[in-house]
């Protein structure tokens, strides 16, 4: 009897040693594994900024942006609704719109192509029309249902073709205000249209008159309102919220 | 005999460990994004700025398209894990299982008197923690279905549309959260030693 309760003693002794080792162990592991995930923490917070953000999540929308872009097909569409499912329009952005214009003397330029072109609304009115009702995905989160006119990007590049196909393609506001880039995958996207209309009317001008872009694969940042140049590249272009913290590719 | 019993595999408990904080990283990221449009929830401004979310949409979204891919990977090899290793046979749920989370609710609100059987998971444990990686693929796809809405078009359409899919993604969130606060009370009710071997790996057991 006595022999056993010594026995059980001796083994609790043994427990308690051993629960005490793993028990340093474990809880030293994980403290300086929480101190990793933490210094960790801290250096990705405080590496240089490239574009507003530090670069290794610069890096990290970039790589995103090479796996969307391996990814990407032209055939894939952004669905289209019926005239009934159209939602009341929002205006949210007058960058680039600050400074006069005058609409008759507007034209749009056309750089980097074979030879350059200004063309008039009237001649992009010749253009094969489309019009297509899309949503329209802001980069806040609300989406709207619009419907838009115009004249596919893809039909003026053709018409105005590069020397070789460009890998970007930059739009900016005649004042330069505000400016997108987009890669060319997108600007050929069948969806991609130079709109001059919004559900059945001319543009107005909070809404980009006289020629905007309306293009359902990319957030709403990059459908930039009153066109004035468009520009063939082969150098990444700048983009005004791409610079400003968010992913230069901002694609759907 | 008192004696130390083998509990949880350290595989398991990195993985828990490491979900932790970035599961919280993806929630904080999210509402930064979320801030910007408040469709389900609203806060008032003073609220947003006192908690210093207001105006963070960039950095948000910078922070939740990079710590998608170490939260997934997390979660794809957990899941990976218990398959290989046979542990997902204590985690799904089983003949008998409803039941016996049924007996554990009552158990655990005091109706019912009787001890709980001395097993490693429960009825509700085994619900709980299969649901939790249910709604962790929830979140991936419908996720996916927002990030891009054309090139999956499908997936968004699964979801009843865009605003569909971003409806299921902040539900899902609402969903950890409850989750984390019923988690956290049971561990707190089921005291140290059980804490315990979650770190260390091990538990004491009286029998």
């Amino acid at each position: 009897m006595s022999d056993e309760v010594d026995t059980d003693v001796d083994i609790d002794i043994d427990i308690d040693k051993e629960l005490k080792r793993l028990t340093r162990r474990g809880f030293l592991t994980a403290a300086i594994a929480a101190g990793v995930g933490y210094g960790s923490w801290k250096w990705l917070r405080t590496r240089p900024w490239d574009g507003r953000i530090p670069w290794p999540l610069r890096n990290t929308l970039e790589a995103n942006e090479s796996l969307a872009r391996a990814y990407f097909s032209e055939s894939r569409l952004s669905p289209e609704f019926r005239s009934s499912d159209l939602t009341r329009v929002r205006v949210n952005g007058r960058l680039g719109l600050k400074s006069p214009i005058d609409l008759d003397a507007w034209r749009l330029r056309i750089e980097g192509a074979a030879s350059a072109a200004s063309l008039t609304l009237d001649d992009l009115r010749q253009f094969p029309r489309r019009t297509m009702i899309t949503e329209l995905r802001c980069i806040e989160g609300w989406s709207i249902i619009v419907q838009w006119s115009g004249v596919r990007l893809a039909d003026l590049m053709e018409k105005f073709p590069p020397p070789q196909l460009p890998r970007y393609v930059a739009l900016e506001t005649p004042d330069r205000g505000y400016y997108v880039g987009l890669d060319i995958e997108s600007a050929l996207h069948p969806q991609t249209l130079l709109a001059y209309e919004i559900n059945g009317n001319p543009l107005p001008l909070l809404h980009g008159a006289p020629l905007r872009l309306a293009i359902p694969v990319k957030y709403g940042i990059k459908n930039i309102k009153r066109i004035g140049t468009i520009r063939y590249t082969d150098i990444r272009p700048a983009d005004f919220w791409g610079e400003r913290g968010y992913d230069w590719y901002a694609g759907h | 005999m008192r004696h130390l019993a083998k509990k949880h595999p350290l595989a398991i408990r990195w993985f828990h460990w490491i979900n932790f904080p970035l599961l919280a990283m993806m929630i904080w990221s999210g509402i930064l994004i979320y801030w910007a449009y408040p469709a389900y929830l609203k806060l008032d401004q003073t609220t947003w700025r006192a908690l210093k979310i207001n105006n963070r949409l960039a950095e948000g979204m910078a922070l939740h398209f990079f710590f998608m891919w170490l939260f997934a990977g997390n979660g794809v090899l957990y899941v990976l894990y218990t398959l290989l290793s046979g542990e997902w046979r204590e985690l799904v749920p089983r003949r008998g299982t409803l039941r016996e989370a049924w007996q554990v609710l009552l158990h655990d609100l005091r109706i019912r008197k009787e001890p709980l059987p001395r097993v490693k998971f429960n009825g509700a444990q085994r619900i709980a923690y299969t649901s939790v990686i249910v709604m962790g693929l929830g979140s991936l796809v419908s996720g996916l279905a927002i990030y891009k809405p054309v090139q999956f078009a499908w997936l968004a359409w699964l979801f009843g549309g865009y605003q569909g899919a971003r409806f299921v993604h902040f539900a899902l969130t609402v969903g950890y959260v409850l989750f984390f606060l019923v988690h956290i009370a049971q561990v707190i009710r089921a005291g140290w030693n059980n804490f315990r071997a979650m770190v260390i790996g091990v538990e004491v057991v009286n029998e």
